[in-house]
């Protein structure tokens, strides 16, 4: 082998990780990317309660924990670094850093995984980390008996909206339909919960504030009438967007939406190359996928390894 | 492994060790409940190291030190909040990376 690694898998969340531990007890030479610290997306979650084997349910910080001790037990090589970009053409793939190193290897696996995507708004910028946030578990604290306002009708939206009632005096979901697309049982939760009163069939126009934050939010409902609401936070969980930025998308077959498209084994358009998890182009951004799908293109990188050799 | 070069800071000795400070001061506001706080650990061990000599980089937790972050209006952690002279010169909020927080940095050396 004239590569530094067999397999190199940028990304450390579920995906990532479970990709990880399989390579690593499958003994082959793999590395792990991450740029900040394992989990992903699992760490701004709040509580997870549909992680098969956890019967009670787990919170987002604790499955990430058991989740990187596993796949230490098995010594799974981590660094911790950003790519900034890669060369996945030919055999030998390369893997740029940025710090200027490079690392090459004959098989990738790109779980890149996906962030909130953003409404877009005037005000959302200028507002960030000062009343509009994308993470209920880490701002929800600072709302204690404060009015606020979630934009959404997701499983996340739903859910982090009922978190929040631990700490805000009264949540307004805001949602652009008249119905939840979020599963039934978090549904019959926030409908249950005095504290969550809903705005159907409406959309955010602007997010308003001054030097302490965001006071208000201007709405316009399906039929063009506007009204506001006085909140001093808003979340925003309207869905995610690809993690793409370093990926070689003119190499690489994508959606519109810059996800990428793999087959059922998870390869890519370019042999060697594989992606799994919330990077993917697909419907349903759960957990448990994320992690199934770490595991099936680790072991398709196997098979692709074995026929090199 | 943390730094050792971080220290952590609380609301009584904020003026001394931040406001008082004769270096530049980057104060990382986190909470043990926080992913991305988390997240951007190893980042902040690196710059202490880094800059060490150039710039204090200390921690504050949010849920035992209530008084500070009230004072500075914070509503999101992690925020990184860059002091100089006890007057805020920048701040950022989330779960940003290296280079944004090393342009952050610059703007107190």
């Amino acid at each position: 082998m004239n590569t530094d690694y067999q397999l190199i898998i940028i990304g450390g969340g579920p995906t990532g990780l479970t990709a990880g531990l399989y390579a690593a007890r499958g003994r082959i030479k793999a590395l792990l990317i991450e740029k900040g610290a394992t989990g992903g997306q699992v760490l701004l979650t709040d509580w997870v309660d549909n992680y098969p084997g956890f019967k009670d349910g787990i919170s987002g910080f604790d499955l990430v924990e058991k989740m990187t001790e596993h796949a230490d037990r098995f010594d799974l090589e981590k660094r911790f670094a950003a790519v900034s970009s890669l060369d996945l053409k030919g055999e030998t793939k390369t893997v740029f850093l940025e710090n200027g190193e490079s690392l090459t290897a004959q098989a990738i696996i790109i779980s890149t995984g996906a962030r909130p995507r953003p409404l877009d708004v005037p005000g959302e910028k200028e507002f960030a980390g000062l009343g509009v946030s994308y993470c209920a578990t880490c701002d929800g604290p600072f709302y204690r008996n404060r009015e606020i306002a979630v934009v959404g009708g997701g499983n996340t939206a739903i859910q982090e909206a009922i978190h929040l009632t631990k700490f805000a005096d009264k949540v307004t979901i805001i949602h652009r339909r008249d119905e939840l697309r979020a599963t039934k049982i978090l549904q019959e939760k926030a409908f249950a919960n005095d504290k969550i009163n809903f705005i159907w069939d409406s959309t955010v126009k602007a997010i308003e504030g001054d030097a302490d934050g965001v006071n208000r939010l201007q709405i316009t409902n399906k039929s063009g009438e506007l009204s506001s609401i006085d909140v001093t936070g808003f979340f925003i969980l309207i869905g995610v967007i690809p993690n793409n930025e370093v990926l070689p998308l003119d190499q690489l077959e994508t959606d519109p939406g810059g996800f990428l498209i793999t087959d059922n084994e998870m390869l890519t358009s370019i042999a060697g190359v594989f992606a799994a998890g919330d990077i993917r182009d697909k419907q349903f951004r759960q957990i448990i996928n994320a992690a199934g799908e770490g595991a099936t293109a680790e072991l398709s990188a196997e098979q692709y390894l074995a026929n090199l050799a | 492994m943390a730094s050792d070069k971080i220290f952590q800071v609380s609301d009584d000795d904020f003026d001394e060790k931040v406001v008082k400070n004769t270096l530049p001061c980057l104060v990382d506001f986190w909470a043990p409940w926080c992913g991305p706080c988390k997240a951007i650990g190893p980042v902040i061990d690196e710059l202490a190291e880094e800059f060490d000599g150039k710039i204090i980089i200390t921690k504050m937790n949010v849920d035992d030190n209530p008084v500070t972050p009230g004072k500075f209006g914070l509503r999101a952690i992690p925020t990184l909040i860059l002091f100089k002279d006890g007057e805020v010169v920048d701040k950022v909020t989330g779960a940003v990376g290296k280079s944004q927080l090393v342009d952050l940095i610059n703007k107190a050396l």
